[in-house]
C-alpha cells in the first residue's frame, strides 16, 4: 500500500485534468442538454414540438436559458434566514457533483484509469454523498420561512427515510454475487463475464449466471424506482408537486439560485443513471465482451478506450431518455403512498430479496 | 339530502398490483412519443416561417383595403357610409373634388386621405357591406404590426397597395367616362 503523503505534482495534475474534463466538460454540458432532451422528448410525447427556435432544432435553447437566468433579478425575499437560503441551492448542486468521483467512466486512456477517486467503497461513497443533497431541499424548505417551501422540504426528508433504505439494501444481491465494492473492479468483471442484467457470455453464461439473474433483477428494479425518489423525479417529485406547493422547496428562489435546484436534480439524475449503469449494465464496457480489457490494470489501446468511454455514456444517455420517458407514464405517488412503497413494499422484497440470493449462492457454490 | 354516495371501485388484485397501468401507461407514451417523431401526429403550425395563407378560407376577414378597377380607377367616391357605420369609428375620410380635367370628372368624388387605425379597427366586416361602389373589401391580411401607433393607422396608399386591382365588379362609372 503506498503511503499516503505520496501526493506529487504529476498525480494532482492528472486528478485535475480528470474533474475538469469529467465534471465541467462532460457533466455540466450534459445537465443543460438533458434538459432539452426532458423538453424535446416531454413534447414528442405530448404531441407538441418542444424548444426549436434557438439554434438548429433548439440546441442553443440551454444557452439561451442559462444566460437568462444570469441576467434575471436574483430577488432575496425579507423574510428568509439569508444564511441558510444562500447555502442550500448549493447543497443541492454540489453532492450531485461530488458523487461522480468515484464511477469509472471508462477502461483506460493513455495509460490512466478514467475514474476520478478508484475508491474501494464506491457504492457506499456514492449513497452517503447522494443522502446530503437532502439537506439543500431541507434547508431551502426552512431558510424560506414560508408554508409551501416548508411542507416541501418535510415531504422530502419523509420521502427520504422511506427510500433510502430500499436503495442501500437494494444493491447488497450484487456485491454478494461480486464480493466488490470498487465499482472499477466490478464493472472489469461484468465486461469479461456477462453484465448483472444480461448474463449471456463469459463465466455467467451457465445455470449459475442465469438464476442468479433473477434477484439482479428484483435489485434493477427497486434501485431504480429509488434513484427516481433520490432525484425527487417524477412520479415521486413530493418535495416539489407544482400542483399543490405552487413550487415546492424552491418557491422563494429565483433567478440562478432557482437553476441550482433545478440543474442539480439533472445532475443528480445523470449520476444516479451512471450509477446504475456501472452497476447493473456493465458501465462502460460493450456487450457479449467485445474489446474487453484482460484485468484492471491491463494496457488498453487509445481507441478502445475512447469506445469505453463511448460506450458509458451512450448507455447514461439511454437511461436519462428513459428517466424522462417514465415522467409522463406515471401519475405523482401522493405521499403516504410512497412511504408505504418504501416500508412496506420494498423495504420487504429487498430483505427477501438478499435471502434468496444468500439462497442461491449457497446452492450453486 | 343532495348527498352523493361515490362508489370507490373494488380493485382486483392485479389492478392493485399497479404495474399492468404502469405497462399500459408506458405503451401509450411510446405511441405518442413515436408518432411525433415520425410525424404522423398533426403539431403546431410553425407560425412565422409557415403562414396561414393557404389555410384561410375565401370568407376570411382579414385588414379592410381599398381596391382599384381594371382602369386603375379609385373605385371609392369617398361617400362616407363606411366611416358613419363603423362601429369603433376606426375609418377617417378627407373627401375631395375631382379635377374637371380628369378623365373621371363624372364620378362624384374621391378621397383625398383615407385612415384606417387598425389598432382600433375590429374586422367587423360592416364597412365592405355598407360600401354602395366595392370600394373596400376585407382581405386575407392578418399581420398587422407596427412599433408605433402612428404606424398602425393605414392611409390610403397603404390601403391601395393591400387591396390591389380588383376585377370582376360592376362598373358603373363607365358610362360616364
Amino acid at each position: 500500500m503506498p503511503p499516503i503523503a505520496s501526493i506529487d505534482l504529476a498525480s494532482l495534475a492528472i486528478s485535475t485534468a480528470k474533474i475538469i474534463g469529467l465534471v465541467f466538460l462532460v457533466i455540466m454540458p450534459m445537465v443543460a442538454y438533458s434538459v432539452w432532451a426532458e423538453r424535446r422528448v416531454s413534447a414528442a410525447i405530448q404531441d407538441r414540438v418542444g424548444p426549436n427556435r434557438v439554434g438548429w432544432a433548439g440546441l442553443l435553447q440551454p444557452m439561451a436559458d442559462g444566460l437568462k437566468f444570469i441576467l434575471k433579478e436574483d430577488f432575496t425575499p425579507g423574510h428568509v434566514r439569508k444564511g441558510y437560503y444562500w447555502l442550500a441551492p448549493a447543497l443541492t448542486m454540489i453532492p450531485s457533483l461530488l458523487t461522480c468521483a468515484v464511477l469509472p467512466f471508462g477502461s483506460r486512456l493513455f495509460g490512466e484509469k478514467m475514474v476520478i477517486a478508484d475508491l474501494d467503497v464506491g457504492p457506499l461513497f456514492v449513497f452517503a454523498i447522494a443522502s446530503l443533497s437532502v439537506y439543500g431541499i431541507v434547508l431551502a424548505g426552512w431558510a424560506s420561512n414560508s408554508k409551501y417551501p416548508f411542507f416541501g422540504s418535510v415531504r422530502s426528508s419523509s420521502q427520504m427515510i422511506s427510500y433510502e433504505i430500499a436503495l442501500g439494501l437494494s444493491i447488497i444481491p450484487l456485491l454478494m454475487i461480486h464480493g466488490e465494492l470498487n465499482l472499477g473492479r466490478l464493472v472489469q468483471e461484468q465486461a469479461v463475464n456477462g453484465w448483472a442484467l444480461l448474463p449471456l457470455w463469459g463465466e455467467s453464461l451457465s445455470l449459475k449466471g442465469f438464476v442468479l439473474a433473477i434477484p439482479v433483477f428484483v435489485s434493477f428494479l427497486i434501485f431504480t424506482t429509488s434513484i427516481f425518489a433520490e432525484t425527487n423525479r417524477l412520479p415521486f417529485d413530493l418535495p416539489e408537486c407544482e400542483t399543490e406547493l405552487v413550487a415546492g422547496y424552491h418557491t422563494e428562489y429565483s433567478s440562478m439560485k432557482f437553476a441550482l435546484f433545478f440543474l442539480g436534480e439533472y445532475a443528480a439524475m445523470i449520476i444516479g443513471s451512471g450509477l446504475a449503469v456501472t452497476l447493473f449494465l456493465g458501465g462502460w464496457s460493450l456487450p457479449f465482451g467485445w474489446l474487453a480489457p484482460e484485468s484492471t490494470t491491463a494496457e488498453v489501446p487509445l481507441w478502445h478506450g475512447l469506445v469505453h468511454i463511448g460506450a458509458f455514456f451512450a448507455k447514461v444517455i439511454v437511461f436519462i431518455v428513459f428517466f424522462i420517458w417514465v415522467r409522463w407514464c406515471l401519475p405523482r405517488f401522493r405521499y403516504d403512498q410512497l412511504m408505504r412503497l418504501g416500508w412496506v413494499w420494498f423495504f420487504e422484497i429487498a430483505l427477501a430479496n438478499i435471502a434468496l440470493t444468500a439462497i442461491l449462492l449457497a446452492i450453486f457454490k | 339530502m343532495a348527498t352523493i354516495v361515490v362508489k370507490r371501485p373494488k380493485l382486483k388484485w392485479w389492478e392493485k398490483l399497479y404495474l399492468p397501468a404502469l405497462i399500459g401507461g408506458i405503451g401509450v407514451t411510446i405511441r405518442h412519443f413515436v408518432r411525433t417523431l415520425t410525424g404522423r401526429t398533426k403539431v403546431t403550425m410553425q407560425y412565422p416561417e409557415e403562414k396561414w395563407n393557404d389555410h384561410l378560407p375565401e370568407w376570411y376577414r382579414g385588414a379592410p383595403a381599398l381596391v382599384t378597377d381594371e382602369q386603375d380607377r379609385e373605385r371609392c367616391v369617398a361617400c362616407q357610409l363606411c366611416e358613419f357605420i363603423c362601429p369603433p369609428r376606426a375609418i377617417t375620410i378627407t373627401p375631395e373634388e375631382i379635377a374637371s380635367d380628369d378623365k373621371w370628372a363624372k364620378v362624384e368624388k374621391r378621397p383625398r386621405e383615407f385612415e384606417i387605425d387598425m389598432i382600433r379597427c375590429i374586422y367587423c366586416g360592416l364597412c365592405e357591406e355598407v360600401c354602395p361602389e366595392q370600394a373596400i373589401f376585407l382581405r386575407q391580411e392578418y399581420a398587422i404590426t407596427g412599433t408605433s401607433r402612428a404606424e398602425m393607422v393605414h392611409d390610403k396608399k397603404k390601403l391601395y397597395e393591400i387591396g390591389g386591382k380588383r376585377v370582376g365588379l360592376v362598373n358603373k362609372w363607365n358610362a360616364l367616362k
